[in-house]
């Protein structure tokens, strides 16, 4: 939609928009507003910061209070799980705290994505920004809460002196993984939520549902002969491809190849609806 | 380059959902019962800018007159690049500052100069840049020690004079301005006026929505008269202005 000329004074733009509504046109100025986004990432930086000293603002600990709360949530359930499953609070905690801050990144970015539109209604309004920024600052401000967080797990790993070892550099992919699929959902969940109102509450149960199910307090290999049925749930596998190899353990084949598949399928769903929707958010915010 | 707004044929529609066509269950229920498959099919759209066509180039200053739901303020959306048409062609060339609403889209929690701050690394501006735009600001808007507190606490005069300073320190190319900006106690908009002229001076080209004739007349010397969301007039700002005071 635009393009920078940058001369002397500073950056001209050109904003040209013809609504011939094929399909090259809408993907040409869907390909504009993320280039444009990238280049606006220190704005993209301050917003997401912003909302998150805005949100403990006032309070003594600041942000800290999320590295509290984990701790607190980690100890208590890891005193109460460890004995129900029968396995050493050693053994176990390490796992819970993990998964618990990983699974807590995943939940609160699927809820921010549901807003992630229809909250910036009064930005939207009143200034041009580029809509894959506002994506960015969701996953951004979930990656600075989740920074917070994993403080809990290096200090239960420092207490308990275990150390996940050279597999963790499979950790790294997963990370890639991982951001590629949480701008996806930000964007699909964005920009579907502000269309339709009533999917908030869906994403809301069906995420809790997944909390259950999904292997997150208890080890898979808990479910013996069922395990199979794990490698259907994108919540698991994807979950499993990140968490296994900071635990030192080798992520199972079959967790990869859905985690795969699954994030190109969503990451192909928001790219396609990002191409067809994004000239409509402003109408539907 | 030369800043110019070319459109042709600009069209915009608004979707009508409130709680009707946009819950999921009213979509799914429409897509088994035929019914109201035809129902749904046939949104109710306001039509709220038609078949607009005008081109401007550098020098000109357009003033937009109309009654309250004419189309102005979309129209100046569509031109700030917010609203997409759904027919028709839409060209800006240069580097745009609209100033739609009061607020400008700052966050009322955050306090003064992060909101500054927001508004200048919108624009691109460096480090420094952003510095000087923040004691500017602030020394227009007598802010003194409020620049580091929530705007939320800040008084209303406080809240326009930031707004207004905030929003005349970028000076861009091409000035879409709603007529917000004209508004305020005749104290303040002694001081305003200056800064403003000197804002609209600077821009190449003026497209300054109002139902005001006089601030228009004042401040255009090309007129386009909206009715309904159509052009009914379009010519000098004397003759147009003349004929939508006869006809109101």
């Amino acid at each position: 939609m635009t393009k920078a000329h940058v001369t002397d004074d500073g950056v001209q733009l050109v904003l040209a928009f013809n609504a011939d509504q094929s399909h090259a046109s809408r993907r040409r100025l869907a390909v504009a507003d993320v280039v444009e986004a990238a280049s606006l990432w220190r704005l993209c930086w301050t917003l997401a910061w912003l909302d998150i000293r805005l949100r403990y603002r006032g309070s003594m600990l600041g942000p800290l209070w999320l590295t509290l709360s984990t701790g607190l949530m980690v100890a208590a359930m890891g005193a109460i799980y460890s004995s129900i499953l029968h396995i050493p609070a050693r053994d176990y905690v390490p796992y819970l705290a993990l998964s618990l801050v990983l699974w807590n990144f995943l939940s609160v970015l699927v809820t921010d994505s549901c807003h992630c539109y229809t909250l910036a209604e009064g930005m939207i309004r009143t200034v041009r920004m580029p809509y894959s920024l506002y994506a960015a600052r969701i996953v951004l401000r979930n990656v600075f809460v989740l920074a917070h967080n994993i403080v809990v797990v290096i200090a239960v790993d420092l207490v308990l002196w275990r150390w996940p070892g050279p597999v963790a550099v499979l950790a790294l992919p997963a990370i890639v993984l991982w951001l590629a699929d949480a701008l996806a959902v930000a964007i699909l969940l964005g920009a579907l939520c502000a269309r339709f109102r009533d999917i908030p509450p869906i994403a809301t149960s069906v995420l809790q549902m997944a909390f259950m199910v999904s292997a997150v307090i208890f080890r898979p290999e808990l479910l013996g002969e069922q395990q199979w049925l794990l490698a259907f749930n994108p919540f698991f596998t994807v979950l499993d491809v990140l968490r296994a190899p900071l635990m030192g353990e080798v992520p199972r084949w079959d967790s990869y190849v859905s985690a795969v598949c699954f994030s190109a399928v969503l990451c192909l769903a928001a790219w396609t609806l990002f191409v067809r929707a994004r000239g409509r958010i402003a109408f539907w915010v | 380059m030369a800043a110019s707004i070319a459109l042709s044929g600009v069209s915009i529609d608004f979707p009508l959902y409130h709680g009707n066509a946009r819950s999921l269950k009213k979509r799914l229920v429409a897509s088994v019962s035929g019914r109201m498959g035809a129902d749904a099919k046939h949104r109710v759209v306001v039509k709220a800018v038609r078949d607009v066509s005008f081109s401007l180039a550098s020098g000109d200053r357009l003033g937009l007159v109309g009654r309250n739901g004419a189309g102005k303020t979309t129209l100046l959306r569509a031109l700030a690049g917010i609203y997409e048409p759904v027919a028709g062609s839409l060209r800006v060339v240069g580097s745009i500052n609209a100033l739609l609403d009061p607020n400008l889209g700052m966050n009322l929690d955050l306090t003064g100069r992060e909101n500054i701050i927001l508004r200048g690394q919108y624009n691109r501006l460096d480090r420094a840049a952003i510095r000087r735009l923040a004691d500017d600001v602030a020394a227009f808007a007598e802010l003194d020690d409020f620049l580091d507190l929530p705007v939320r606490v800040y008084s209303s005069g406080m809240l326009v004079r930031l707004g207004f300073g905030l929003a005349t320190a970028i000076k861009p190319q091409v000035l879409l301005m709603d007529e917000w900006l004209l508004a305020g106690d005749s104290n303040f908009l002694d001081k305003a006026r200056a800064r403003l002229e000197d804002l609209v001076r600077g821009a190449e080209i003026l497209v300054l929505s109002s139902h005001l004739p006089e601030v228009v007349r004042d401040w255009c010397t090309r007129v386009i008269w909206l009715d309904q969301g159509r052009v009914r007039a379009d010519g000098p700002a004397d003759a147009v202005l003349a004929e939508y005071l006869r006809a109101d």
